[in-house]
């Protein structure tokens, strides 16, 4: 099956869990800048986890989508429509006729995700299927997708097979789609509560006031901010004493302050090094919520010890799991 | 071997986030912090611990990339409840195997030599650099090729080595205009640096010539980069007919 590209959208790429192993070798982890609803999406679809999703970036594609795919919408509410019908996200749906899914701008989050059932039938490079923008490899051709692709579906898990004639039988009358009427909880990256740090290495480098500064009043985000990192704006941030650092590795969600004292997170796209002072690090279990910001909104710091950093990531890794388990028995159940 | 038994004591460990750690050898760049990450690199690879996922390899030290999910099983004596668990479990296994660790000079420094073919529409800043230091054209490329270079960690590209070990005497700034773009495998000087590029990107380096050698290949699961943190460069000259006949040969294993 196929899916014709009709509108790009801002940004839309491929993404999975970003290619692992190879920053020694230079090479970039990219991948999903919201994991949790990237993974979240492949769970709806009977994919494993780590299967590739479509990341649309603030505006949504348009896509000519063939009759007997299944696909699921979670992250960013794009307000997905198809025939004029509003698809809803966080569940699987069913499309029973050729027709247009299209998404327009982001009413709620920054990015959604989209993804099918087999996934989407790209190379693996390097262990990944995640686009790598600037080395031009991954992905769809190694870019951002344009109106004319044509993405290849994959064959999709033998349980979706009874899914979908279950479905089509109980709820597929008339319409273009069908779905079911269960959703998973997704919605928590949408919460603009704190974002929670622990101490980066170079913490000590700042002065007492910016460190103040930095935990009580608020950052925002800077219009030019990207995958590779967010610019924040704000109270600016100083050091002790001017320091030279040697570069040294950086991490999804390092927070670095240049010389002019701004701020700014590293995200999915960063450079696997960095030379500057590294003030504080966002807590893994916060990633999918920042990543859901939109430019121009603020953002205030929490900070957190180590265990307790690891905590929320290991409550937020048993939540992710459990869903999987339930959505998969939801998945294979029998409607009557 | 005494001074190494000493960096290797004298370890700092530093969280980087709750999935991964930084061990420093020191604050420097230098040859020896290099090599004694790339020998904890290459232990680690030997031993990786249960969780371990990935490995950088920087100046002077290494970041150690795992997964607190498979490691919160494991049991700590002391622990420290500030500190997270998986964290610790990491840190006091590198701690045992720094003790274990065993340099010796044949596994710590191979050399891998690097065709270059100078000047000429290969090397299109060669003569700047020769007049900007009132040298020769051929004595710059014979001050090039007795560098004696390390490369101390690859990143900003794929592949991309950031070399140390250029003879000051051809240091030269940087283009005032930077390159929209540099072809794959220019060599060139940007102040005390110098370095290839394995693919095709904007940037303000003198190009002093280019190698034929695929610096990254694709396909090449185990190894892409031909090049190493740690190991030892050597620049050696060829002729434009020497450059086609090995680019050739390249084309066929590369992508």
């Amino acid at each position: 099956m196929n899916i014709l590209v009709k509108k790009s959208g801002l940004m839309s790429t491929l993404q999975d869990l970003g290619r692992i192993g190879y920053q020694k070798y230079g090479v970039l982890v990219n991948g999903a800048m919201d994991s949790f609803s990237s993974r979240l999406a492949n769970i709806l679809v009977g994919n494993k986890q780590a299967e590739a999703a479509l990341e649309m970036t603030m505006l949504g594609s348009t896509m000519q989508l063939p009759a007997g795919i299944i696909f699921a919408l979670t992250g960013a509410d794009l307000g997905a429509t198809i025939d004029g019908q509003p698809v809803p996200s966080f569940r699987p749906v069913c499309v029973t006729r050729d027709c247009l899914l299209m998404c327009g701008f982001a009413k709620q989050g920054c990015r959604g995700y989209f993804a099918v059932a087999g996934g989407f039938d790209v190379p693996i490079i390097m262990g990944s299927k995640s686009t790598y923008l600037r080395a031009k490899i991954g992905g769809f051709d190694g870019r951002a997708l344009a109106a004319g692709d044509v993405l290849k579906v994959g064959t999709p898990a033998p349980t979706m097979q009874l899914f979908v004639q279950q479905i089509m039988r109980k709820y597929g009358a008339n319409a273009a789609f069908a779905t079911v009427p269960w959703y998973a909880p997704g919605t928590f990256i949408f919460d603009d509560n704190v974002i929670r740090i622990t101490r980066g290495q170079q913490y000590a480098w700042f002065t007492e006031e910016s460190i103040n500064n930095f935990l009580n009043e608020p950052y925002s985000i800077a219009l030019q901010s990207d995958r590779m990192g967010y610019r924040l704006e704000g109270e600016a941030l100083q050091y002790k004493e001017k320091r030279e650092l040697v570069s040294e590795p950086v991490t999804f969600g390092s927070i670095q302050v240049p010389a002019d004292g701004n701020p700014i997170i590293l995200l999915a796209d960063r450079q696997t090094a960095g030379g500057y002072p590294k003030i504080a690090q966002v807590v893994c279990a916060d990633l999918p919520r920042l990543a859901q910001r939109k430019p121009k909104t603020s953002l205030h710091f929490q900070q957190v010890s180590l265990a307790e950093a690891e905590r929320l990531y290991l409550q937020q890794e048993k939540f992710i799991n459990k869903l999987a388990v339930v959505i998969q028995q939801k998945l294979t159940e029998v409607y009557n | 071997m005494n001074n190494v038994m000493k960096i290797f004591m004298e370890a700092k460990m530093q969280p980087l986030g709750e999935a991964a750690i930084q061990v420093s050898f020191g604050d420097r760049i230098d040859p020896q912090l290099c090599l004694c990450a790339r020998a904890l690199a290459a232990e680690l690879e030997k031993n990786p611990f249960p969780g371990l996922k990935e490995l950088e390899v920087s100046y002077t030290g290494v970041a150690v990339f795992f997964e607190p999910l498979i490691l919160i099983r494991e049991k700590i004596e002391k622990a420290n409840p500030e500190l997270s668990h998986s964290y610790q479990v990491v840190e006091n296994y590198i701690k045992t195997l720094l003790k274990k660790i065993k340099l010796s000079e044949a596994d710590v420094a191979p050399r891998v030599r690097v065709p270059v073919c100078y000047g000429g529409e290969y090397g299109p800043d060669l003569e700047y650099v020769a007049k900007y230091h009132k040298l020769t054209q051929q004595e710059v490329i014979d001050k090039h090729i007795s560098g004696d270079y390390l490369v101390y960690m690859i990143g900003f590209a794929p592949g991309f080595p950031y070399v140390g070990g250029l003879p000051e005497d051809i240091a030269t700034p940087r283009r005032e205009t930077p390159r929209l773009a540099i072809p794959k495998g220019s060599v060139g000087i940007a102040g005390s640096q110098t370095g290839a590029y394995p693919l095709e990107t904007p940037g303000g380096w003198q190009l002093i010539g280019r190698t034929p050698l695929e610096l990254f290949r694709l396909n090449d699961l185990e190894h892409p980069s031909v090049l190493q943190a740690g190991d030892r460069l050597e620049f050696y000259a060829i002729t434009p007919g020497e450059f086609k006949r090995i680019a050739a040969q390249e084309g066929s294993v590369a992508k």
